[in-house]
């Protein structure tokens, strides 16, 4: 048996935390090696050190059984290791083959040769099954294609190691399906695969191998075909986790949040909602099924005040709130969970105690007369904050970027849900958690809904969106395509609907 | 606290650079500082003056810093205090008031001119996104040009077309018993408005809604729209605060430090103000202090000339210098990083798991 990389009992110590504690990775040759853990396991910190971003204090790596010192990034390269970041590292108005080629341009004489990159780009994505074109702008493709192009920077350089962190956290079900594919095609052309991610269903799809680490310490490497997609999050978690939502049926009640014939223009300037209409009670989750970028952002921006309206009503509780102020909106009883939580829901450099109140700092008790009032400030955040179980280093006075994504998440939520809506819009909740957060949030989610209260869910993981609503509207190109009940409809369904193909029964 | 430390490093590395240079042109260090900063503060009345050229740095130091706050970068303080100056020394030559109030007029019509000076490009910039680094510094020539036209025409002085009437003594926020206290020195009401005014900065940035505002909007736009906000509002108040602060600074400077306007000049103090909120690291304390250190750079710098042949030109280049240590703050912050990891004897301070803070 021949491994192409051995990581043998490496320790990386941060001040004051042990991020990697004696932990061991082997990859075969061929194989697509998943790399499980929760947020803050220490994956990325492993991989960091195999890519030579972090030396280890102990610990030996080998790379086709060479001990090596992989001592940056370069040297990573050079031994034929890529990573695929999570966050891409392209230049927007540059294409496809111009950003392959950055950092190794190929010259004819003194000028580059765009054209001989290109023809050996469209070369590789014919045999690997990329299906890039090296003339497109990456500002005019999508993210699906925009990590093949990331893909393809580690093919053009030869990489036969590639890490891929994070994968699918950006992708629609179908460009994740798509993704498998390429992943497939890459380790029957010889190359081998490391992945690192927290979603069970994909590694059980593609995986051949798991390696699973908690808090830093490695728990075991397992077969995925002989394990259980249970038995992997056990060892993830250390407890056993419960997949199933568990809800009583909803009493829907009267109707809190009513659209009528909305549209709304995108950001190109051209409708992406069209005369959508719908009408979510009291008492029940109400989801919005859809591939990105078909008018969820534009019914949810409309909703909260963020986006201007073009036609069409939206009444809280039976008033027009069309073309209120945003901080009316709030008031009137509205909560939302954004979709992206650093750009929308935190000041990163504030306080997590001013992150708090970010919508209620100027009213009584957190503000008389103008001025702020600090210690009721502090005593509302330390109480969000033990309530939902938010971890930080300094309690209230952390600031917000310094936190986990998932205490983030835990901290706006609860911020929303403190302030009791009648409509709370959750878009993409548990966006790149772990397991563990996502059981939680879900947990509150429902609470809020059996208080009697309507919850908007937005989400693009169709597992999510069946689980926990009650009804589900789905979505394409901007126009309702129907209304199901959750409890009597199925992923294929929905599928079919979210690609556009209507169907007979509303609800 | 940090931030503290990284600029008194950055003023040592500078004063360090600066002593080296005069070494270079032969003369010596010692001698060269010894003689700067007894220009500065030999006497009571060499004090005076420093704290009087200290005055309108810490004006337009924190009308930079407090835009800055929101986000903003007021490249227009020049233009505002011409503006302010221009307005007060109008008042100041045009209505025969009892003299309190006379004063209040001309600290009012500063405020005002000032204000309405970076009001515009905040306007803009809410309105039609202009860029308020753009549209300032074109009102900078704006007001250049208004200073260019009206003073020789409405308030040309008796001796040069270049130059307005001088103020009358009683007409300055120069003040007898000051003067007498300092013995002679041109320190003037304006280091007191100074220093209100960075009391009040403070408090608003700290304590008030308002200042939460604004840093909301400074630190993340989107963040504080979600949150209800007014994003717009908050742009064009703050360029309206950020202005009249500078405005201020022109009637310190005007009709304080000096009696007459001269055309044809973009008062430097305006540029400099930048380098006083960067040094200042934006905070209204730090940027209070900041002024006073470059008040005493410049004030001992024509001493130093007249003692030793440094040129005065000597204390402008150690300020560059510091501003460059200062806006470089990120490689001080490294080795004060590198510092510590020797300490502690471990690295990678910046780890990703240690960043998150959830052990």
């Amino acid at each position: 048996m021949s491994y192409v990389v051995e990581m043998l009992n490496i320790r990386k110590e941060f001040p004051g935390i042990v991020a990697n504690d004696n932990i061991t990775l082997t990859l075969k040759k061929g194989e697509i090696h998943a790399l499980l853990g929760e947020n803050g396991a220490g994956k990325s910190t492993l991989m960091g050190v195999l890519f030579g971003m972090y030396q280890p204090e102990k610990g030996i790596i080998k790379i086709r059984e060479k001990e090596v010192k992989i001592t940056s990034p370069n040297v990573a390269n050079q031994l034929g290791i890529g990573m695929v970041h999570q966050h891409f590292k392209l230049v927007e108005n540059f294409t496809v083959t111009e950003n392959i080629i950055l950092g190794s341009e190929p010259l004819k004489g003194m000028v580059l040769d765009i054209d001989k990159a290109a023809k050996r780009i469209a070369e590789l994505s014919k045999h690997y099954g990329l299906n890039v074109d090296p003339h497109s702008k990456i500002e005019d493709i999508s993210v699906g294609m925009q990590q093949r192009v990331e893909i393809m920077k580690m093919l053009y350089r030869e990489a036969e190691v590639l890490i891929f962190d994070e994968p699918t956290a950006v992708l629609t079900p179908h460009e994740i399906e798509e993704l498998m594919k390429i992943m497939r095609n890459l380790i029957n052309e010889g190359k081998s695969i490391i992945i690192i991610t927290h979603k069970l269903k994909e590694i059980k799809a593609v995986a051949d191998r798991c390696t699973v680490i908690r808090r830093g310490k490695g728990i075991g490497t397992v077969n995925v075909k002989e394990t259980s997609t249970a038995q992997m999050a056990e060892m993830m978690v250390g407890r056993e986790v419960n997949f199933k939502v568990d809800k009583k049926a909803s009493t829907p009640g009267e109707v809190v949040l009513q659209i009528d014939s909305l549209s709304v223009k995108n950001n190109r300037k051209v409708l992406g909602l069209k005369n959508f209409s719908v009408e979510v009670k009291r008492g029940e989750i109400f989801g919005i099924a859809g591939v990105e970028g078909n008018g969820q952002s534009e019914i949810v921006e409309a909703i909260t005040g963020l986006r201007k309206v073009e036609s069409g009503k939206i009444l809280l509780n039976g008033k027009e709130i069309t073309n209120i102020p945003i901080r009316k909106r709030i008031e009137s009883g509205i909560g939302h969970i954004p979709e992206d939580r650093h750009r929308r829901g935190l000041v990163l450099d504030y306080t997590l105690e001013n992150n708090m109140v970010l919508e209620v700092y100027n009213k009584p008790p957190f503000a008389k007369a103008g001025l702020l009032n600090g210690s009721a400030i502090k005593n509302y955040a330390k109480s969000i904050l033990e309530n939902f179980d938010v971890r930080s280093g300094e309690g209230g006075a952390s600031i917000a970027r310094t936190l986990s994504g998932g205490n983030q998440q835990k901290a706006i939520i609860g911020r929303e849900m403190e302030l009791d809506p009648d409509l709370l819009i959750a878009v993409q909740p548990t966006r790149g958690l772990d397991v563990g957060s996502i059981e939680y949030i879900h947990k509150r989610l429902i609470e809020h809904r059996d208080k009697g209260k309507a919850v908007l869910l937005v989400s693009l993981e169709l597992d999510e969106v069946l689980q926990l609503s009650d009804r589900i509207a789905i979505v394409n190109n901007g126009e309702l395509i129907g209304t199901v009940i959750a409890s009597e409809t199925n992923e294929n369904e929905v599928g079919l609907m979210m690609a556009g193909v209507s169907k007979e029964r509303s609800v | 606290m940090r931030n503290t430390i990284v600029s008194l490093i950055s003023i040592v590395l500078g004063l360090i650079a600066g002593g080296l240079l005069m070494l270079f042109i032969g003369a010596s260090p010692i001698e060269g500082y010894t003689y700067l900063f007894q220009g500065a503060l030999k006497n009571i009345s060499r004090i005076g003056d420093t704290l009087a050229t200290a005055t309108p740095l810490i004006f337009s130091g924190l009308a930079v810093a407090f835009a800055f706050r929101t986000g903003l970068f007021n490249i227009g303080a020049s233009g505002q205090m011409l503006i302010g100056g221009l307005a007060a020394t109008a008042v100041a030559l045009t209505f025969d008031l009892s003299r309190p109030i006379l004063l209040i007029v001309m600290v009012l019509a500063g405020i005002i001119g000032g204000g309405l000076w970076a009001f515009i490009p905040g306007l803009f910039k809410a309105k039609f996104n202009v860029h308020e680094v753009v549209s300032t510094i074109m009102m900078n020539w704006i007001a250049y040009w208004t200073v260019y036209y009206v003073v020789p025409g409405y308030f040309k002085g008796e001796f040069l077309e270049t130059e307005s009437r001088k103020l009358a003594e009683e007409t300055t926020l120069r003040t007898p018993w000051l003067t007498e206290l300092f013995q002679g020195s041109y320190i003037n009401l304006g280091l007191f408005f100074g220093v209100i005014a960075v009391i009040i900065m403070a408090f608003i940035i700290n304590k008030t809604t308002l200042g939460f505002e604004l840093k909301a909007v400074g630190f993340n736009r989107h963040a504080a729209e979600y949150a209800g906000m007014k994003v717009n509002r908050n742009i064009i108040l703050s360029m309206l605060i950020s202005g009249a602060l500078a405005g201020l600074g022109g009637v310190a400077l005007y009709t304080g430090n000096a009696s007459s306007m001269q055309i044809g000049i973009l008062p430097s103090q305006g540029y400099d103000g930048i380098a006083v909120a960067l040094l200042g690291a934006n905070s209204p304390v730090g940027v209070f202090f900041a002024a006073l250190l470059f008040g005493i750079l410049y004030s001992g710098t024509g001493f130093m000339n007249a003692m030793i042949e440094i040129p005065p030109e000597l204390a402008n280049t150690i300020i560059a210098i510091i501003i460059y240590f200062a806006a470089t703050s990120v490689l001080i912050h490294r080795v004060l990083n590198k510092f510590r990891k020797t300490r502690s004897n471990s690295n990678d301070v910046d780890g990703p798991v240690g960043k998150k803070g959830e052990a």
